[in-house]
């Protein structure tokens, strides 16, 4: 009897442990699969199972026709496409093509700016994540100076 | 020690535009040291969090792939003035950064 009490209890520390987590922990795992990817194809592979993309005209790209620095290219994607999940941001032609990738939950605008590094001329690519699937959009971006090394 | 954090906030109707702005080297781990030749071991930001009374707004996963000091704005609904917007990161050594502001 008492055992069981003691397991009861014991349980509900745990639980308490697991409410009192702040919510940074409860994100999802960094995706080091598709990060580390080396080619565009198996970065998309490794954080979405998939590299098909429907090309869609309901994302707005904006990104430099020539970046001078490729240490420091603004990208600003946004779509009116519904019920989006994620972006993310690819370069087809960087080491490891998987830039960055944003968890959009509902209440938040499907609308984020950054600022990346490209080692040379290349596509940039925005993928949306959908409950319906995955869209993308490309542009291509000039650069002068590799902001990848060197 | 200073905030690694910088953040820019406002408000339209129940729309919340965050501007944030981190202090972090970012290195991709392909540099080389000019002096000894040697490799600049990575040293990134992986996850940027924010949080608005508690809800998860954002989560942002980076590669090496962005720019040093990361620069990243999002818009998000239903906030009000008084609201707490926590930011935090952790990058690929364990290391961390907060900041607590509130909307106005």
């Amino acid at each position: 009897m008492q055992y069981t009490k003691r397991a009861l209890l014991k349980g509900s520390f745990a639980l308490m442990a697991l409410a009192a987590l702040p919510a940074r922990l409860l994100a999802a795992a960094w995706p080091e699969k598709a990060f580390s990817a080396p080619e565009m194809n198996a970065a998309l592979t490794g954080l979405f199972g998939t590299d098909v993309l429907t090309a869609s005209d309901q994302i707005t790209l904006k990104a430099p026709e020539i970046a001078e620095n490729g240490a420091v290219v603004p990208v600003s994607i946004k779509t009116t496409l519904p019920n989006v999940e994620s972006i993310s941001i690819v370069v087809e032609k960087n080491p490891r093509p998987m830039v960055a990738t944003f968890e959009i939950p509902p209440g938040t605008l499907a609308d984020i700016s950054s600022r990346i590094k490209m080692a040379e001329t290349s596509d940039v690519t925005a993928v949306i994540k959908t409950s319906d699937g995955l869209y993308s959009t490309a542009r291509q971006v000039k650069v002068t100076i590799g902001g990848c090394g060197g | 020690m200073a905030s690694t954090i910088k953040v820019k906030t406002k408000l339209s109707d129940d729309v919340a535009t965050v501007k944030s702005l981190m202090l972090h080297p970012m290195e991709t781990g392909s540099r080389k040291d000019p002096d000894s030749g040697a490799i600049i071991p990575a040293h990134h930001i992986t996850q940027l969090i924010f949080t608005n009374n508690g809800k998860q707004v954002m989560v942002a996963n980076f590669s090496t792939a962005v720019s040093k000091n990361p620069y990243f704005s999002f818009s998000f609904n239903g906030a009000k003035a008084g609201d707490t917007l926590n930011i935090s990161w952790v990058d690929n050594i364990g290391e961390k950064g907060e900041l607590e502001t509130q909307l106005k």
